[in-house]
């Protein structure tokens, strides 16, 4: 469910990125009030293993595939909400640099699909209320297929919404929800039962390990009002952002201008006007990016491609000079 | 080699690539990772049917592999992750974006070049990403964030991350291999062992995360200032690197450069 950098918009790179820093500042508020110095190391190792659990590939019985653990929901389940998206951020981060998998301006929005919702909504939400009257095996596996299922269905549709606010595919938005939705439920049930059978594992060998466990002091309760104050913030700049991305109405400029004059653009008359026109022509290299006197596309593709060339002549000609003056400084040097 | 195996080999080769001493190496970690993503901001906003604007920015690609002296190939390979996902979203278009873009005289399919345009862009980005961790340290890059002001238990969190996947993504091919060598017919981890097969491994990672902690405390981690030591002060050269990129970004970006360059031989 990576998005790469390619599927989004810049606007909405931002706004996510704002989603989620908004998360990520009230996740470290949090990780801090509990005073816990060893989290930090736990945090690092934890996002470690599930990275590395993210490597062993789980039978799906009777399909001949299979399918892995879900980290977001296993990270909160043993560390908590705060402690456990933090650890998800540096999970996604290594992927992203180092194995290509998601891309470092799509960042903002691979936090807010998988690492937001696995951990805030799966935790908070679900893991918690599901184990208010104690943990016990049957609410374990509850929890973890009911957590991934949800969570992975908000993320899938939130990537749908990304890409439409991108407008960078002209797969509609319908189609796009009908594709992402069966597939990553089907995902969200195997990653759930492989989840719980985890979580079931450390509950029978260190029931001490999980998130409200009985016994674990609990450092506050999740307050509506931070909620609704997190939600509100994401709306604003969701909606403030995205909407600059998705507008494809005339900026204010032209509107007042189309409302003066009835169009997008002003034109003028008088000799100074004239002179610079004649000049901008005079001068313009490629007029409509195509040859002088010449409508052909083959100007515009040749001239694209011989400027392909030229520059990409000149660049490697530049680094090798340079590379070549180096060593020769180097060899003077020795 | 299973796949953890391979992702741990793939960490070192790239942990040893940013350790070389190359000139692009030695530019400040916060510059580059500034200039990255600046690129990417740049090659992603181009307008959807701008092939030969977007053509222009392989600029900044070509001159840093040439000077880190990198290998394209290993680079290249990386691309069979990402490129699926890029091409499955692209590949409708052409289908789907009927409408036809005129160059010249010619009418030319908008679907295609869209298509072309959204690939281009994966790449670019891709490859960004990679020069920058092919030529930083990831104890460099926490610097970097350090001095953006990121929080410092996000940056200790990632560094300490990094560090022991290394560890964990070992220990998780031996027991892969170990397993496959005892179930060689069988595809994956049964499900009867689903449980103590990652469990094992995640009580093993809890108890290790103690040791470490009480490692680091016997060397004066107090939980702050983990990674102070690898902020380095900005100087001219490092500016004037990441200016003359910026320039030529939004030089590339704003101007048809490719066709104006062409206009000149023709």
């Amino acid at each position: 469910m990576h998005m790469a950098d390619a599927l989004v918009a810049p606007a909405v790179a931002a706004a996510m990125y704002a989603c989620s820093a908004v998360a990520a500042g009230y996740s470290v508020k949090r990780v801090r009030l509990e005073e816990d110095a060893k989290k930090i190391p736990v945090m690092g190792v934890m996002g470690a293993f599930v990275f590395a659990a993210q490597m062993i590939n789980f039978t799906i019985p009777g399909t001949g595939s299979s399918g892995h653990l879900c980290g977001g929901m296993l990270l909160s389940a043993l560390l908590g909400p705060y402690a456990g998206f933090l650890a998800m951020i540096g999970v996604l981060l290594i992927q992203c640099l180092l194995f290509a998998d998601g891309g470092l301006l799509a960042l903002g929005c691979n936090i807010w699909n998988m690492a937001f919702y696995g951990c805030f909504v799966g935790a908070l939400l679900i893991w918690r209320p599901v184990m208010r009257k104690g943990i016990t095996r049957a609410r374990i596996v509850g929890a973890s297929v009911a957590g991934c299922v949800l969570t992975l269905q908000m993320g899938a549709f939130s990537v749908a919404l990304e890409t439409l606010a991108s407008g960078v595919t002209e797969l509609p938005f319908e189609a796009f929800v009908a594709v992402m939705q069966p597939i990553h439920l089907a995902i969200g049930l195997v990653e759930g039962l492989i989840t719980a059978a985890v979580l079931v594992f450390v509950h029978e060998a260190r029931p001490e390990l999980l998130f409200c466990a009985a016994g674990e002091r609990e450092t506050g309760r999740f307050s509506y009002r931070n909620t609704l104050a997190v939600l509100a913030a994401a709306a604003a700049v969701t909606g403030g952002l995205l909407s600059l991305a998705a507008s494809s109405l005339p900026d204010g400029l032209e509107w007042s201008i189309e409302r003066l004059t009835g169009s997008e653009e002003l034109t003028a008359s008088g000799s100074v006007y004239e002179t610079a026109e004649s000049v901008r022509t005079a001068t313009a290299l490629l007029p409509d990016y195509a040859f002088r006197g010449s409508e052909t596309a083959l100007g515009t593709t040749v001239s694209g491609l011989v400027g392909g060339l030229a520059v990409v002549c000149v660049c490697v000609g530049a680094c090798l000079l340079f590379r070549f003056f180096k060593r020769g400084s180097g060899h003077e040097q020795g | 080699m299973n796949r953890a195996e391979g992702a741990a080999r793939e960490i070192s080769r790239l942990d040893m690539l940013a350790r070389r001493d190359q000139r692009v190496n030695r530019i400040h970690p916060l510059v580059k990772f500034l200039l990255t993503v600046g690129y990417i901001a740049a090659v992603v906003s181009f307008p959807k049917y701008d092939v030969f604007g977007l053509l222009g920015m392989m600029v900044y690609p070509i001159a840093t592999f040439l000077l880190g002296e990198l290998s394209v190939r290993d680079a290249f390979r990386r691309l069979r992750v990402v490129l699926p996902l890029v091409c499955v979203a692209g590949l409708f278009n052409p289908l789907l974006d009927q409408n036809r873009v005129r160059l010249g005289d010619v009418w030319i399919s908008a679907g295609v070049l869209s298509m072309l345009t959204l690939m281009g862009k994966g790449v670019f980005s891709l490859l960004a990403s990679y020069l920058l961790i092919a030529t930083t340290t990831a104890e460099a890059l926490c610097g970097a964030l350090s001095m953006l002001r990121l929080p410092e238990a996000v940056i200790t969190q990632f560094l300490l991350t990094f560090r022991y996947i290394t560890v964990l993504l070992e220990e998780v091919g031996r027991m892969t291999q170990a397993y496959a060598l005892r179930a060689p017919r069988q595809k994956g981890v049964h499900r009867k062992v689903w449980g103590p097969f990652a469990g094992q491994l995640l009580l093993r990672s809890m108890d290790r995360a103690n040791e470490v902690y009480e490692s680091m405390l016997l060397r004066g981690f107090s939980g702050k200032r983990f990674y102070q030591r690898q902020r380095t002060p900005l100087c001219g050269r490092d500016l004037a690197y990441g200016a003359f990129w910026l320039a030529l970004f939004a030089l590339f970006r704003f101007f048809p450069v490719l066709l104006l360059v062409g206009g000149i031989f023709l």
